[in-house]
């Protein structure tokens, strides 16, 4: 189903204007070095102004006009919005930018009655928040957005998309504007036209993408959409006759719904590594949720807390305005879930908790904050080790642990990230300092190691970088016992005339 | 008579299993060797205990203990450390002293994938994230780091910290970096510093080093209440275990070039490597 935006019925402009109405309104972009109109209300339709007339033309018509710049980034935004709430009627929505989209169907007309009683309630829905659209249900996307552009409404019987398409001009085909050109020049001036012509001349003359939007569009072949969001691999919904809006309410929801899920998951043997809830509120605007796990999970009561500490800890509460007509629970990802021997020593029952516990202090304190630590296996020391978060690693995976090379020299505990910056004296120019200066403190040291050299990773550097100078590590400690892992930036003589030291970690 | 004799050496044996089973010995902890251990230093297991950096400076030296205390906390009976250790670090923290890193842990004898690190923005998160671990007996052990000296971490909260591990039986730490004596409800309180390592070839520093001063030591199950006490430490990572620090804290001399190879297993301790080919030992400047 394609839907695009319909200005008012045609028997409101027979109407005489009304005195108190407010002006008609235009929206201007610059164009072609003038002001033109990029788009018009619904009043100034009805007294004869279209897009593309010049503001001075648009002026000497309607001397009151109210005048706005357009904004096509507000414009896509809303757009986006739009599209969200269309997300209750299918989960596979597209944009057809700029004012369009496309909706993916199938198998959810049934739900609502129907194609013809979905349209018709659809379009009621968009009337209620002050949409005008028009909507075609056809066999492929690019037929209804082909009719649906061209002012068409209703819906294509399956097969018949090519007789329908048959009459529009080969514009709507959606091909360059040089190539509508060229084929009325040929005096092809619909798409019924070319249907008869035999293919191969054309694609020689215009080109195959031609002939691929002729096919679509005749339903000849068939694509589907790309949706805006990842299909998800299971959803449960519930919708309310009457708007849901107590917190209360809102949880409970929640529980029933992961419950359905945890029975869609157990039958496939699958578990979800990361859920979704949008709460669909009744004027249209739709609020997100997303939970990770560290492991697969089906377990409802688990889940339902997971829900109830994402929801207190939300730093803006979720704004029921007149309530949610609709909530739906997706598993945006899901992996295989084998049920767990339960092994004699419980280990499997802890390892569960713990990982419950993971996902509980994610939720709450934000997937970025509960972490592990990832190895890679580089001499680059800000590199060599990272952390991320727990829910993306998975305690099996080999990156956590790295052996380590028997000739390593010690690494330090904690890592500073970026270095910090010290002033230090060395002895002779390229060992050891005597002493340094860090946050204002002068540390003696009393024992040294090193120089270890670390050339920097030239085959990570985009290309025309600077090379970064060599490191020269030291480890130091000072009098009183503190031990530190010092860098000199730069070889003497043959790097920088005058290098600098920084502190880049601190031993126990 | 045989029979008789048989059973009479049963019973021997399984009261020696008894005894390793016996409170103070099963469910408590000792640093491994030194001081502490002949002082008869125990930790008990699922308590709260306590570690103060001697300054604020110190406290990378006071979580490379805490870090140490928690592997040995987490080796319990059968299980020889493979659960995970959770440590809570306030933010300040580690914009103060660094994030940790993987190859350090290693050097400690700390797997690193064993360990989760949780970022709390504040010490009153730090808390409730601790409340919640602690009660997960699926954790080897529990390391919580509020910054400074929060007004949230009094004696209810640490005391409630205290009888939750009990419950779950998770050996939990409260790393503080200030020496300042809060009323902690707490088994153990330990205050530390670094300490001059012993040093290895060409006066590198060696393994890390601690001096630890026991505040405070509770007893309660598993543990038998001792005087308190300050010693000079050294970790060894690869037995996991502390030991005494050697008194010297002078410069080794280098083994001078030309001595017979027999003296080499005295040597080989001290760290110098055994030259190839003609049977001499030389001394090598390690330079990465």
């Amino acid at each position: 189903m394609a839907l695009s935006p319909r200005s008012a019925a045609p028997a409101e402009g027979a109407r005489a204007p009304d005195p108190l109405a407010p002006p008609p309104r235009v929206f201007v972009e610059k164009a072609k070095n003038a002001l033109r109109l990029a788009a018009v209300d619904r009043a100034a339709a009805r007294r004869g102004l279209a897009p593309g007339l010049t503001l001075a033309d648009a002026r000497a018509r309607l001397p009151d006009l109210a005048v706005v710049d357009h904004d096509p980034v507000a414009d896509a935004a809303f757009l986006e919005t739009v599209a969200d709430d269309c997300d209750r009627w299918t989960p596979l929505v597209a944009l057809d930018a700029p004012d369009g989209l496309v909706l993916d169907i199938t198998g959810c007309a049934h739900l609502f009655g129907g194609e013809a009683a979905m349209r018709v309630r659809l379009l009621a829905h968009l009337h209620r928040h002050g949409l005008g659209a028009g909507a075609v249900v056809a066999g492929t996307p690019d037929a209804a957005r082909a009719l649906v552009r061209a002012g068409r409404g209703g819906i294509v019987a399956p097969g018949g998309e090519a007789r329908a398409v048959a009459p529009l001009p080969v514009l709507r085909l959606g091909v360059d504007e040089a190539v509508v050109t060229g084929l009325s020049r040929a005096g092809l001036k619909t798409i019924g036209d070319l249907a008869e012509r035999p293919a191969t001349p054309l694609a020689a003359r215009f080109g195959a993408e031609l002939l691929t939007r002729l096919n679509r569009t005749l339903g000849h072949e068939d694509i589907r959409i790309v949706p805006r969001r990842p299909l998800p691999a299971a959803i449960a919904e519930r919708r309310f006759a009457e708007p849901i809006a107590r917190a209360e309410d809102i949880e409970a929801t929640l529980a029933l719904l992961v419950d359905d899920l945890a029975l869609m998951l157990e039958a496939r043997g699958e578990g979800g590594r990361a859920f979704e809830a949008a709460f669909f509120r009744a004027d249209g605007a739709v609020r997100r949720l997303t939970i990770e796990t560290a492991r697969p999970s089906r377990d409802g009561a688990a889940l339902a807390r997971l829900w109830h500490e994402k929801i207190e800890a939300l730093a803006d509460p979720i704004d029921p305005g007149f309530g949610f007509d609709l909530v739906r629970l997706a598993v945006l990802r899901a992996e295989p879930l084998t049920p767990a021997q339960v092994s004699l020593d419980g280990r499997a029952v802890e390892e569960e908790e713990v990982a419950a516990l993971i996902d509980r202090l994610a939720v709450r304190l934000g997937r970025e904050r509960v972490l592990r630590v990832l190895m890679r296996d580089t001499h680059d020391p800000g590199r060599a080790s990272a952390l991320i978060p727990a829910a993306q690693a998975s305690a099996t995976s080999p990156t956590l642990s790295l052996a380590l090379p028997a000739d390593l020299p010690p690494r330090p505990l904690s890592l500073f990230d970026p270095p910090q910056p010290i002033e230090a004296l060395a002895e002779v120019p390229d060992g050891p300092p005597l002493r340094f200066r860090w946050r204002r403190v002068v540390h003696e040291v009393a024992r040294a190691e090193g120089p270890e050299r670390i050339a920097p990773e030239w085959w990570r550097l985009p290309e025309g970088t600077a090379l970064p100078a060599t490191r020269d590590y030291y480890r130091v400690e000072n009098r009183e016992g503190r031990r530190f892992w010092l860098f000199r930036a730069g070889l003497y003589g043959r790097e920088s005339g005058e290098p600098r030291w920084f502190l880049h970690g601190l031993f126990p | 008579m045989d029979t008789v004799r048989d059973i009479a050496a049963l019973r021997q044996m399984l009261a020696g299993l008894e005894a390793a089973r016996l409170p103070g010995m099963a469910d408590g902890f000792s640093l491994g060797a030194g001081g502490p251990e002949r002082a008869g230093v125990t930790l008990a297991r699922g308590a709260l205990h306590e570690v103060q950096a001697a300054r604020g400076a110190d406290l990378p030296a006071a979580a490379g203990f805490t870090l140490a205390l928690a592997l040995r906390a987490s080796f319990a009976g059968t299980d020889m450390g493979t659960r995970p250790l959770l440590w809570i670090r306030q933010d300040a923290a580690e914009a103060e002293f660094g994030r940790p890193e993987a190859r350090g842990l290693q050097a400690l004898g700390l797997d690193p994938a064993r360990l989760v690190l949780v970022r709390a923005p504040d010490a009153t998160e730090v808390l409730r994230a601790a409340g919640d671990s602690v009660r997960c007996a699926g954790l080897g052990a529990l390391i919580i780091e509020p910054f400074g000296e929060p007004r949230a971490l009094d004696l209810t909260a640490t005391r409630r910290l205290s009888l939750r591990a009990a419950a779950s039986g998770v050996t939990s730490f409260l790393l503080r970096m200030s020496a300042r004596a809060l009323p902690t409800a707490v088994a153990t309180r330990w205050q530390v510093a670094p300490a001059a390592s012993t040093p290895g070839e060409a006066n590198a520093p060696g393994a890390p080093a601690f001096t630890a001063t026991l505040l405070r030591h509770r007893g309660g199950e598993g543990a038998r209440p001792v005087e308190g006490g300050t010693w000079n430490l050294e970790w060894d990572h690869e037995t996991c275990s502390f030991r005494d620090l050697a008194a010297l804290s002078r410069a080794v001399v280098p083994v001078p070039a030309g001595r017979p190879a027999g003296a080499g297993a005295a040597d080989a301790e001290r760290g110098t490597r055994r030259g190839v080919g003609d049977g001499l030992i030389a001394a090598f400047r390690r330079t990465g």
